[in-house]
């Protein structure tokens, strides 16, 4: 048994709180729902002590002291609202200011901001000191990102969340002094550096100086061209995080609600990308049956992800092999879309506007690759906005979607199975495919269609699995830097498992680079992550399928227009190749 | 080949013998050697072959007077020559032969010669410890360093000491920090002892950064075998068997030297293991910095090593806890150990019978600004200003008043006339608004403008700044904005408020010490010259007259002899005016306040 910690206990602001030892004095402090300001801090990411605005005072010790790095010591009284204290860190947030682009109305953040916070919180009536301003760097070459280091507070959460969370190292401080600055190397965009696009940065950022790539201005002329049969698809986690831009809980699940604002927006159709994710699952555990059966390259690992799939190819070219072929849920959707309904429908398939809606930044580089395109040469899919994205233009237009009444997805490319939903999550994709391989191996149903193995947020978890009588290893792994963990086994040779599933996100995509802010300080009160998670759980234990290979769609879409899972129309249109990836090149 | 303490005896006094014989030793320190020293060296060897003369010819280390430079010592007497030129070699060398002196270069007080170095007024109120090899052995030669007791504290420590014995050694001699701070060195070793850990180590931070400062180059270019010595002693005490020295590339000898004296230590199994027959290992290692002033700051520092961007990481843990790669680290400045094996030869009663109550033994300072003996100077704590600046350093160049004393390089302060008579120790200079630092001291005549002084020491520490923390990256550029603001006579009445107020928050709110002491020059500025900044903002005045945009450059009708040499010198055709057809006048929009027509008037008539 693991031995109990030893207790600390001290005094913040007059009130006792005892902690674990080793616990830093920010964290006893919220324990008590003491709010000490922060703006760089990130719990084991980004505990750097940059921003001075957790500064506390501490009885017998000389100077402030950094809370959020500094050990709660027994007995120890701490103050964190000292006059002095508070004047000094007004004065801090002067300085911050006094270099910080505050153009905060035309701003992306404008009202989700932390540094707005804190000026509301010190009272910030005026800027008192004007100066020279750090060096304006707009980078929006990348599909994905937009950096913009006038805005930028040097907080670093970005450089550490890419570097120790993805392991890809994009982005880093360059430069000292004031002209210090969060740049990638060779002074190139980030487009060209290692970046994967999945949007951890933005998602961390106290301000605005991270933002998805926006390409709404292009949906909303589609939206009000006319002739244009404008679709939409959305990705299974999008549902379980939209509502919180509308003030719901986090963890609201708001699919119907979700389905009739967009319906109200204009989209002549609203389908499921989750369907998507059901055929994904026939092509990709179909796929991995054959590699079993055929000694195929093994482990096979999962190819849904975006940010992944650049990830190998910048970082493991060599491994590209054990990559599934089958296309994302959504290239799988967008193409079915431009073929199957198309032809449903007697649409010519240029007519089409088909944009999905995702909880990704590095979707926004997906649709693009060349090597997705239709033989007519269409991208599968036109647009990708953000959940964050989609939840401003309804705001836009005086959609509140909270208030909707639930509503369908348009068939028929609508009714998807829990398999389907339950894609958003870190390890859905896996069990998903587990809920259909023995069935797709030998037509046996499995009872239990639950894999708690693989549930929730561990980075790497395993699981044994049988499959015609042998036990095979299965993995599955989030953020890249675990990922890379288990690619390395499969450099040396030391991997066990037969079958991976990928997910660039600490969560999967519930968590992805595309959904709602919280800011953290809420984030350490409530655990966003496995909250958006049971709302997908709960989608799938309400569903009327619970296997891809049950839902009615999938077999009418085999029946009438692919044939089998993995044959040769389903090759021709799901499954794609993967190349390396040169970086820092011109 | 590993040698044993009955070698090292051997080459002990078989190396004292050559000591007796004559030596001509000439400083090859980076302030001779920019002064050809190194020319010098070449030159004289010729000549001593050429005269054929058995005189050993040698480099050796900084004398200190470097005011003098290129300098020569000629050996056993003590003759000291100064300025020597290249052309000199052959007299110095037939001097040597003959059992003269070079008169014309040697250096007279009160029209006397002075024999011997340690006679001249420079000298007289020093005492070098930590200087004690430098001027005296071949810092390439570890025979030589073994000569003078060299490696004997080592081997005292690691046959007849205990690690406890060791550190309360340190500890009871009250060495203190030579890097600045000053904490108290026997504490450190005290700290890293207790922690416990597989691998420990021990650093020495050769980063020395102050402008102006040169005190650790000196020691490592004239006597590195101190420093190795030490760290291998202090990696006995706290259980380390790895050292790393982290030291400015832009050192190029101090660098060469270390190297070469790694490699000798090494040769004769000094480092490396089971030294001297224990089974003690020790091992040093070099690493070189890329010239940021912070990363003189320790886990800057520790952060370089590693190969990360250098910059402070916060405290605690504490490098004795958790360091160099996150292992627990003893980190002392290279005059901190160059101290110590005088300290283990000598015993701490010896070290703590120097200096004042609370600051023991000596402390070496690079003098310079305006002052006659530019140079280094080792002093006992305790010892004035007044002493340094006017004994030892022979008072004001031109008869000028002084003005103010700036220690601490950026991060200390001005001591202005009324607190020279303060004995140098840590805690009077830090009641003064100054700070002991790493011992940069430059002295500034009435000529110097304090706002400008404070602007300069701004400028440096914005440019340093590693830019992590707000209060320090944006803080100080905001404070040099204003003083730029107010030299430039566009100060506004609230500057002074406002720069108070910054150096409150930077000062508080910083990260690490470069941005908490960043402010020290201009509040001590503020504190002792007021009065230059009021005249600055409220009168547009520059008193010093180095404020360019403050100062007028007039010429005095009534003196003017209207002879035009004004004229031709003016750089930018500012003078207006035609010989003997009046007085001429100066045209303020074109003058650039270089001042050339002041020094050429013979007429005295342009201020």
């Amino acid at each position: 048994m693991e031995e109990a910690k030893k207790m600390i206990n001290l005094t913040i602001d007059g009130k006792k709180v005892s902690v674990e030892e080793g616990t830093s004095i920010l964290e006893a402090a919220r324990k008590i729902d003491i709010d000490v300001p922060t703006l760089c801090f990130l719990k084991e990411i980004n505990e750097v002590g940059n921003c001075r605005m957790c500064l506390v005072e501490i009885e017998g010790v000389r100077g402030y002291k950094t809370s959020c790095v500094y050990p709660a010591e027994e007995g120890m009284v701490v103050r964190t609202n000292t006059k002095d204290l508070i004047e000094t860190k007004r004065e801090v947030l002067q300085l911050i200011l006094s270099a910080h682009d505050k153009k905060c109305l035309s701003c992306v953040r404008n009202t989700n901001c932390r540094l707005q916070d804190l000026c509301k919180k010190f009272e910030i009536e005026d800027y008192d000191y004007e100066g020279e301003m750090p060096e304006a760097i707009l980078d929006d070459a990348s599909e994905c990102i937009v950096r913009n280091t006038a805005k930028c507070i040097l907080c670093r959460r970005c450089v550490n969340v890419c570097k120790k969370v993805q392991g890809v190292s994009a982005i880093s401080v360059m430069n000292r002094g004031f002209k210090s600055r969060v740049g990638v190397a060779l002074n190139m965009s980030i487009k060209k550096s290692t970046c994967v696009g999945c949007g951890q940065c933005i998602i961390h950022c106290p301000v605005g100086a991270l933002t998805e790539k926006s390409n709404v201005k292009e949906l909303k002329e589609a939206l009000a061209d006319s002739k244009k049969h404008v679709v939409i698809q959305t990705a299974p986690s999008v549902r379980a995080a939209i509502g919180e831009e509308f003030g719901m809980p986090i963890g609201s699940l708001v699919t119907g609600k979700m389905v009739a604002a967009l319906r109200k927006i204009g989209f002549d159709r609203v389908f499921d990308t989750d369907l998507g994710a059901d055929i994904t699952i026939m092509e990709e555990a179909t796929e991995f049956i054959s590699r079993l059966k055929n000694g195929g390259k093994l482990p096979m690992i999962t190819s849904c992800s975006s940010g992944w799939i650049t990830f190998a190819e910048k970082f493991y070219p060599e491994q590209l092999e054990n990559l599934s072929t089958a296309k994302s849920p959504m290239e799988i959707l967008g193409t079915l879309i431009k073929t199957y309904y198309a032809a449903k429908m007697n649409i010519d398939p240029k007519d089409i506007y088909s944009v999905a809606l995702m909880p990704c930044s590095a979707k926004k580089a997906e649709i693009v690759r060349d090597e997705l395109k239709l033989d007519n040469g269409l991208q599968a899919v036109d647009n990708v906005v953000t959940t964050r994205e989609m939840a401003r233009m309804l705001k836009e237009s005086n959609i509140d979607l909270a208030m909707l009444d639930d509503e369908d997805f348009d068939e028929p490319l609508g009714e998807a199975t829990g398999a389907g939903h339950i894609f958003g999550t870190t390890g859905g994709v896996m069990e998903a495919a587990l809920r259909s391989v023995s069935y797709l191996l030998d037509g046996t149903e499995i009872e239990n269609v639950e894999f708690n193995a693989i549930r929730g947020s561990k980075n790497i978890k395993e699981a044994e699995i049988q499959i015609a009588g042998k036990t095979h290893k299965i993995a599955v792994a989030q953020s890249l830097a675990s990922v890379s963990q288990v690619l390395d086994e499969i450099k040396n040779g030391t991997s066990k498992y037969s079958f991976i599933e990928v997910m660039t996100c600490p969560g999967g995509c519930i968590n992805g680079g595309g959904q709602p802010l919280v800011n953290e300080y809420k984030a350490s009160k409530v655990d966003v992550i496995s909250l958006r998670a049971k709302a997908l759980y709960v989608a799938d234990k309400e569903a009327k399928y619970r296997r891809s290979h049950e839902n009615p769609n999938v077999k009418l879409i085999y029946e009438k227009f692919l044939g089998e899972p993995n044959g040769k129309k389903s090759h021709e249109l799901l499954h794609t190749k993967y190349n390396k990836q040169d970086v820092y090149v011109d | 080949m590993q040698k044993t303490s009955k070698e090292l005896r051997d080459i002990r006094s078989n190396t004292k013998l050559k000591f007796k014989s004559s030596r001509i030793m000439i400083c090859s320190g980076t302030g001779c050697t920019s002064s050809k020293s190194d020319k010098i060296l070449e030159e004289l060897k010729k000549k001593g072959k050429e005269l054929g003369s058995d005189v050993i010819i040698e480099k050796t280390g900084c004398f200190g007077f470097c005011a003098k430079g290129p300098i020569i010592v000629i050996e056993p007497e003590q003759t000291f020559y100064e300025m020597v030129k290249v052309e000199d070699s052959e007299d110095i060398i037939k001097a040597v032969i003959s059992g003269t002196k070079v008169e014309r270069l040697m250096p007279s007080e009160n029209d006397k010669f002075i024999q011997k170095w340690h006679e001249l007024n420079f000298y007289n109120k020093q005492k070098r410890v930590a200087l004690k090899n430098c001027g005296y052995i071949n810092p390439e030669d570890i025979d030589e360093y073994i000569a003078v007791d060299g490696y004997l504290a080592l081997e005292k420590v690691l046959t007849g000491l205990t690690k406890n014995e060791v550190i309360n050694t340190v500890l009871e001699s009250g060495l203190r920090g030579r890097g600045g701070a000053g904490f108290p060195t026997g504490k450190k070793w005290q700290f890293t002892a207790a922690s416990k850990s597989d691998v420990k180590y021990v650093c020495c931070n050769a980063d020395e950064g102050d402008p102006g400062a040169f005190m650790d180059r000196s020691i490592l270019e004239g006597d590195p075998h101190s420093v190795l010595e030490a760290m291998a002693i202090a990696g006995y005490a706290i259980g380390s068997n790895q050292g790393y020295i982290y030291v400015r590339a832009e050192y190029p000898i101090a660098v060469e030297r270390l190297k070469i004296a790694i490699k000798q230590a090494k040769k004769y199994g000094l480092l490396g293991k089971n030294i001297l027959g224990t089974d003690f290992d020790f091992d040093i290692e070099l690493r070189l910095g890329a010239g940021a002033f912070v990363c003189g700051e320790e886990t800057a520092l520790m952060n370089s090593i590693e190969g990360k961007r250098g910059e402070p990481r916060p405290r605690p843990p504490f490098p004795a806890v958790k360091g160099l790669f996150a292992k627990p680290t003893l980190l002392n400045n290279v005059e901190t150990y160059a101290n110590v094996c005088q300290i283990i030869l000598n015993g701490s009663e010896w070290f703590s019978s120097i200096g004042t109550n609370t600051s023991k033994g000596t402390k070496v300072f690079a003098l310079g600004g305006n002052i006659n003996n530019v140079g280094l100077v080792e002093v006992p704590m305790g010892t004035t200003l007044r002493e340094i600046v006017y004994d030892i350093g022979g008072g004001i160049p031109g008869g000028k008043k002084f003005k103010a004393a700036q220690t601490g390089g950026p991060s200390g302060g001005c001591i202005p006339n009324q607190h020279l008579d303060t004995p140098i120790d840590y805690e009077s200079l830090t009641q003064i608004g100054s700070m002991m630092g790493s011992g940069g001291l430059i002295v500034m005549d009435e000529t110097k403008c304090m706002v400008n002084i404070a602007k300069f020491f701004l400028e440096f520490t914005v440019d340093e700044s590693c830019g992590k923390c707000p209060s320090c990256r944006i803080g100080t550029k905001r404070m040099l904005e204003i003083l730029t603001r107010i030299t430039e006579g566009k100060g506004k009445v609230e500057d002074i408020d406002r720069l108070e107020k910054l150096a409150n928050v930077i000062k508080n709110a910083s990260l690490c010490g470069l941005g908490q002491t960043a402010p020290n020059p201009v509040l001590s500025t503020l504190k002792y010259f007021r009065d230059e900044y009021v005249d600055h903002i409220e009168n547009k005045n520059c008193a010093a007259g180095e404020c360019k945009a403050l100062t007028k450059v007039i010429i005095n009708p009534e003196k003017c002899k209207e002879c035009g040499i004004c004229q031709k010198n003016c750089p930018t055709n500012a003078i207006m005016g035609e010989v003997r057809k009046g007085p001429f006048e100066i045209d303020q929009t074109k003058c650039i306040k270089c001042k050339v027509c002041v020094a050429k008037c013979p007429f005295k008539a342009i201020s």
